[in-house]
């Protein structure tokens, strides 16, 4: 920002004119709501009263507000709970897992003088030209490999992703000093130790930024729990998913006998849906504005080629 | 003498050395092993009349039970209506969504390069990068927000405006998904695409505006001249990207968004959802494989002519 201002003289003069900034700004405006007014739709109606939804609709302005949605949720949504930590283990163990692999391998690809460098780029390369698509990959999960209503199924396999392995490889390559390796390794230090120790803790930017990345697709995951869960392990089921199961029914929450003691009628469904899908968006909404610059630093570095 | 040769050991990099950098990423070859490139030998399935054996392993099954069938799949797969259906659905919202997701973006973030306020940029730029951020399965229930047949906003508002049939089933209409699709990925897509193009424009040196602004260039021309020749390596970056992906689709746009209504078949049959439909709601293993192969290849295929071509026309700007 300093910079700017200091060089303001000059960008006086580069600068459109007001009235085309107005109709920029008009422009902005306007596309924001437009990505922004639906989350707020669902929020107001999670917080609307159920008669109200009745004679007016999905409305901005409720005839009257209520919190039996969230009441609900919280008294009785045993379920709800648990589809909710489910979620963060997922996300959480995910996460792990998959800075944990890419790493490695960026760290790999990044010495140049790793033997096996040549072999393994294009071990991890031809990966991103062909794949043996879905029904393969299926097959094998499900009937191979046994992965099938595990909670596995929902973390391994997106875990490692060759475009996040590019990224760290080109970042270890340009901010760890080849020479800072090389003293750590006349000290006598192993790989494992220069890189837990020395390339790891210089490269967090990198790694909150992948680890961002991997944290919001393992929380908005619905996909794979579409594949490989079945209806009868419901308590594996992450929020996402039951999103989708209550999408045309919300009786789909009394079928839990397990987590459910009668009260069917008693259901604020409308509400209660859409208070769901805010228990979905909130956390996300809440944090990424902290976490855009990595984002936008991740993006930048991706544009990079290696 | 024996310092020596450590030294030269560790810059040539001892097979020690090499051995535990090999163990350090065994884990990920590991899974790439499994879940890259065993997958790559499971489309055997797709040159098999696949049939399960019952009590037996998907192995035995694959390879026991089933017989090799050539490209019976594939011809029978080709021959049958849905066919084109998918392939022209897929590849033609494709080629409109790479247009609209370059020339919006790009025409966006040179407007927001312009935008007096940095302040406003800024919370314009987090209020549109939002949309990137949710699953479809959440868009998918904004939308119902405002479709749904009896509650929805736009019906309501058509009742409140006093309509006849303000009771329109949004999900029935086919003209108007063909539409609404292209505007839901726009909508999601839109601020990502943004933030890369603008970072690219925040990355130009600002003493080529002062350069052409001496020499009398106006607004127009330094956009034209300098901003958009400029951002032509990374345009055609993601061009080459989104071509790589043309015989793919977004199945949570095709199928959850849509809530997978069986009237609009016409408008979200695309291969992804063909072949998760084939697959798992109404299984054919068979036609599914030979859908997903083709898919495979022919992506492969796109993503190497596509590189190959730009590479042709600038050698700077191609991806590999």
């Amino acid at each position: 920002m300093k910079k700017l201002t200091a060089k303001s003289p000059t960008l006086a003069y580069t600068r459109v004119k007001p009235a085309t900034n107005a109709l920029f700004i008009a422009i902005f405006v306007i596309l924001s709501l437009l990505c922004f007014l639906p989350a707020l739709l669902v929020l107001i109606v999670s917080f609307s009263s159920e008669s109200s939804i009745a004679t007016v609709g999905y409305s901005f302005f409720p005839q009257e507000w209520s919190l039996d949605a969230y009441k609900y949720m919280f008294t009785q949504g045993g379920y709800i709970g648990r589809a909710f930590l489910n979620s963060i283990f997922i996300t959480c163990v995910g996460t792990f897992l998959g800075l944990a692999l890419c790493s490695t391998m960026g760290f790999a690809l990044s010495r140049s003088n790793y033997k096996f460098k040549g072999f393994f780029t294009w071990f991890i390369f031809i990966p991103m030209l062909f794949n043996g698509g879905l029904v393969s990959s299926y097959m094998i999960n499900a009937q191979v490999l046994h992965m099938k209503d595990t909670y596995w199924a929902l973390i391994f396999p997106e875990l490692c992703s060759s475009f996040y392995i590019i990224i760290m490889r080109t970042f270890f390559k340009t901010t760890v000093p080849d020479a800072v390796i090389e003293s750590a390794q006349i000290d006598g230090a192993s790989q494992i130790r220069i890189f837990v120790q020395i390339v790891l803790p210089i490269s967090l930017p990198v790694l909150a930024t992948i680890g961002l990345f991997y944290t919001f697709a393992f929380w908005n995951d619905w996909q794979l729990a579409k594949y490989y869960l079945s209806s009868n392990v419901q308590e594996l089921f992450p929020l996402q998913y039951v999103l989708i199961s209550l999408e045309n029914n919300i009786e789909f929450l009394s079928r839990n006998k397990q987590f459910m003691h009668g009260v069917v009628n008693t259901i604020p469904a409308e509400t209660v849906r859409m208070a769901m899908v805010m228990v979905a968006v909130v956390p996300i909404a809440c944090s990424y504005p902290f976490f855009q610059k990595y984002f936008v630093s991740g993006l930048t570095v991706g544009a990079v080629k290696g | 003498m024996s310092g020596k040769v450590k030294k030269r050991k560790s810059r040539n990099g001892s097979s020690f050395d090499n051995l535990e950098i090999f163990f350090l990423h065994l884990p990920t070859t590991i899974w790439y092993v499994i879940f890259c490139y065993l997958p790559m030998f499971g489309i055997v399935i797709a040159f098999k009349n696949y049939r399960v054996a019952p009590g037996k392993s998907f192995l035995y099954s694959l390879f026991v039970k089933s017989k090799w069938c050539g490209f019976d799949n594939f011809k029978f797969l080709v021959n049958n209506s849905i066919f084109k259906t998918m392939i022209s659905n897929t590849v033609v919202y494709n080629i409109i969504f790479i247009i609209l997701g370059i020339v919006i973006p790009v025409t966006l973030a040179i407007m927001f390069s312009q935008l007096y306020s940095k302040r406003f940029a800024k919370v314009c730029q987090t209020a549109m990068f939002f949309p990137h951020f949710i699953s479809w399965v959440v868009v998918g229930y904004f939308v119902y927000a405002f479709l749904a047949t009896d509650y929805g906003i736009v019906n309501n508002i058509a009742k409140a405006f006093g309509s006849e049939q303000w009771r329109h089933q949004w999900y029935q209409d086919v003209g108007f998904w063909r539409v609404f699709i292209v505007f839901l990925n726009v909508w999601k897509t839109m601020g990502y695409n943004m933030v890369v193009y603008i970072a690219a424009i925040n990355g130009i040196d600002s003493e080529l505006y002062e350069a052409a602004l001496i020499d009398g260039a106006s607004k127009w021309e330094q956009t034209r001249y300098i901003t958009i020749p400029l951002l032509r390596p990374i345009i055609s970056i993601m061009f080459i990207l989104a071509v790589g992906n043309i015989f793919r689709s977004d199945f949570g746009l095709f199928y959850q968004a849509t809530r997978n209504s069986p009237q609009l078949t016409g408008v979200t049959q695309t291969i992804d959802v063909y072949i998760y439909k084939a697959l798992l709601e109404n299984p054919n293993i068979n036609f599914s494989s030979a859908a997903a192969l083709f898919q495979s290849v022919f992506g492969c295929i796109t993503i190497v002519l596509a590189n190959l071509i730009v590479k042709r026309i600038d050698p700077e700007a191609s991806l590999f």
